[in-house]
């Protein structure tokens, strides 16, 4: 069973197969991508002489490198934000049996069904009276919200299954229940906030329904409006949208390929609970 | 003296009372509470009147005109398509995505020595923002795209289509283009299974000289059933809530051929102004993610219990 046979390297050849077939789009997209539009020839053929002159003009045109920070910025606070207070919720919610424990935790578990959409519009109404639509702050508030039922429900279902004793410990030597938290609850969460962590950033960076209601038609969007509008504005010129894509995708692998092993763990294993 | 003792005792005791571990305060889930309150739910509740009413996102005179929404929506030919598209797409991504997801997990849980790398590449699509993964697609589907040119090279011209123009065909685009970002996706949670599985089982059955089809069925699958659970969820309520990738590839169309409810409601409050009616087909939306979940989440758990 552990040895490698003819009908191993066979499946070998399989999968490998299956990655070519999975892999074609990215390298249709940087073939494009370092093609003159000069170069009419078929999308599949090899481009023979590459320029990075898509590159240059995309990233100048499309106000790319502002768009890379508004998203860095959205989704470090939001995630930030909603890390902490889901984690500062969970301990009460877990801890105690109180009816008003349980009630609240069943409040918050509703918003994991409740779909965003039913919201999103009566909050346009209140964001643009607050005179939020249009800024960041509009999009922090909101992934801060949207992401507390998600996030609560983690990290409620990892401390009920931790023992009680260590809180117990610093609270009998004289730990307030805040610094029991901050000094020994909270870096027993370790585990299921790297998976909180990885599964809202990924989820903010690429939403691209509320900034799109929220930062429509305003200089301060996001990476995934900014393409969207990039794809408007030059409908058909490929190979400087192929190169929009492929700036917009670079930042997403390097982290992903740099972070792999905590990035797969932190998708499979928020799901355990 | 041994007053004093008693003494020294009670006042030890009463300062343990004193000390005694206490329950973490109410006021620990204040913040979040209120930003839920604010973002969810107030939203949302308010959302549930305004389905009710004829609002248009604007005016603040409104009138309440009760059912009028919904009614409008059975005699709404495109509400009734969207719904449709819906229900298909997640139907059709839950039993596509994870099968693939599955076999995937499968092939890089074996010895196979590509394994590890295999798992990396086949995932990564799931991390890359999906508008630009569907951006990517609508230009490889098009009718000059490297799709067709490839079907050509290989030489299946006669199968060269309009992927995204044409209204039979579009709907199945989408879900194959999701297909292609998520599989991944579901192969990492179905691998996680897999990994749970201990060896020795395996062993155990191989030793009883069971083979690999009746090893997977009677061993490896009562054992995924917490996977399947988590990835049948995930990809039925990705699937109903989906409006990104519609947007980007086909925009809903042609015509009305892939308008999903997400995408009727964005085009109904914010080309046509109609808030009233786009909110109640919101709340349809959430019923309809309301019974599946629940539904499912029945379901499964009454199979896992079954299998463990």
């Amino acid at each position: 069973m552990n040895r490698y046979r003819l009908s191993t390297f066979g499946l070998e050849a399989a999968m490998i197969a299956v990655a070519v077939v999975v892999g074609f789009p990215v390298y249709v997209l940087l073939n494009l991508a370092v093609r003159a539009p000069s170069d009419t020839s078929s999308p599949i053929r090899p481009t023979t002489t590459p320029t990075f002159d898509n590159f240059t003009q995309a990233w100048q045109q499309g106000a790319l490198g502002g768009a890379l920070v508004n998203s860095a910025l959205v989704t470090v606070g939001s995630v930030v934000i909603v890390l902490a207070v889901s984690s500062l919720a969970a301990y009460p919610l877990a801890r105690v049996t109180a009816r008003w424990s349980r009630g609240m935790f069943l409040l918050i578990m509703l918003g994991l069904v409740l779909p965003f959409q039913l919201a999103a519009l009566p909050l346009y109404q209140t964001m643009r009276d607050l005179g939020l639509l249009g800024t960041i702050w509009a999009l922090i508030l909101f992934y801060s919200g949207l992401l507390v039922p998600f996030t609560t429900f983690l990290y409620v279902g990892f401390l009920r299954a931790l023992p009680r004793d260590f809180e117990d410990a610093a609270l009998i030597d004289g730990c307030t229940p805040l610094e029991a938290f901050r000094f020994v609850v909270l870096p027993m969460l370790k585990p299921v906030t790297v998976t909180a962590l990885v599964l809202n950033a990924v989820a903010v960076w690429n939403d691209f329904f509320t900034p799109l209601l929220y930062l429509s038609g305003t200089a301060h969007q996001t990476m995934p409006v900014a393409i969207a509008g990039f794809v408007g504005q030059y409908a058909a010129d490929w190979n400087l949208i192929f190169a929009a894509l492929v700036i917009s995708i670079v930042p997403v692998l390097v982290v992903y390929f740099v972070l792999q092993r905590s990035i797969i763990s932190g998708f499979a294993g928020g799901l355990k609970g | 003296m041994a007053v004093a003792q008693d003494v020294k005792i009670r006042d030890r005791v009463v300062a343990r009372r004193r000390r005694r571990p206490n329950a973490p305060p109410w006021w620990f889930m204040a913040p979040a509470m209120l930003l839920f309150a604010f973002v969810v739910l107030v939203p949302s509740v308010r959302g549930l009147y305004y389905a009710f009413t004829d609002w248009d996102g604007l005016d603040p005179d409104f009138a309440m005109i009760g059912l009028g929404n919904f009614t409008k929506m059975m005699d709404d030919p495109n509400a009734a398509q969207a719904i449709w598209h819906t229900l298909l797409i997640a139907v059709s991504i839950t039993i596509i995505q994870n099968g693939f997801g599955l076999l995937l997990a499968l092939g890089v849980n074996s010895i196979i020595k590509s394994r590890n790398v295999l798992r990396v590449f086949l995932f990564a699509p799931a991390v890359v923002t999906p508008i630009v993964t569907a951006y990517l697609w609508r230009n490889l589907l098009g009718p000059d795209g490297a799709v067709n040119s490839l079907l050509g090279a290989v030489g299946l011209g006669s199968l060269q289509q309009d992927w995204l123009g044409d209204p039979h065909l579009a709907l199945w685009s989408i879900v194959a283009v999701i297909v292609w970002q998520f599989g991944g996706y579901s192969m990492v949670i179905f691998l996680a299974g897999l990994q749970s599985v201990p060896r020795e089982i395996y062993e155990a059955a191989a030793i009883d000289g069971t083979g690999p089809v009746r090893r997977f069925w009677s061993v490896t699958r009562p054992l995924l059933a917490p996977a399947f659970t988590i990835n049948l969820m995930l990809s039925i309520i990705g699937g109903i809530k989906l409006f990104d990738q519609v947007y980007a590839l086909t925009g809903g169309g042609p015509g009305h051929a892939t308008d999903t409810i997400s995408t009727l409601i964005y085009k109904d409050a914010f080309t046509l102004g109609e808030f009233g009616y786009s909110i109640a087909l919101a709340v349809i939306l959430t019923i309809i993610v309301a019974v599946a979940s629940t539904g499912q989440y029945l379901l499964l758990s009454r199979n896992e219990r079954a299998a463990s």
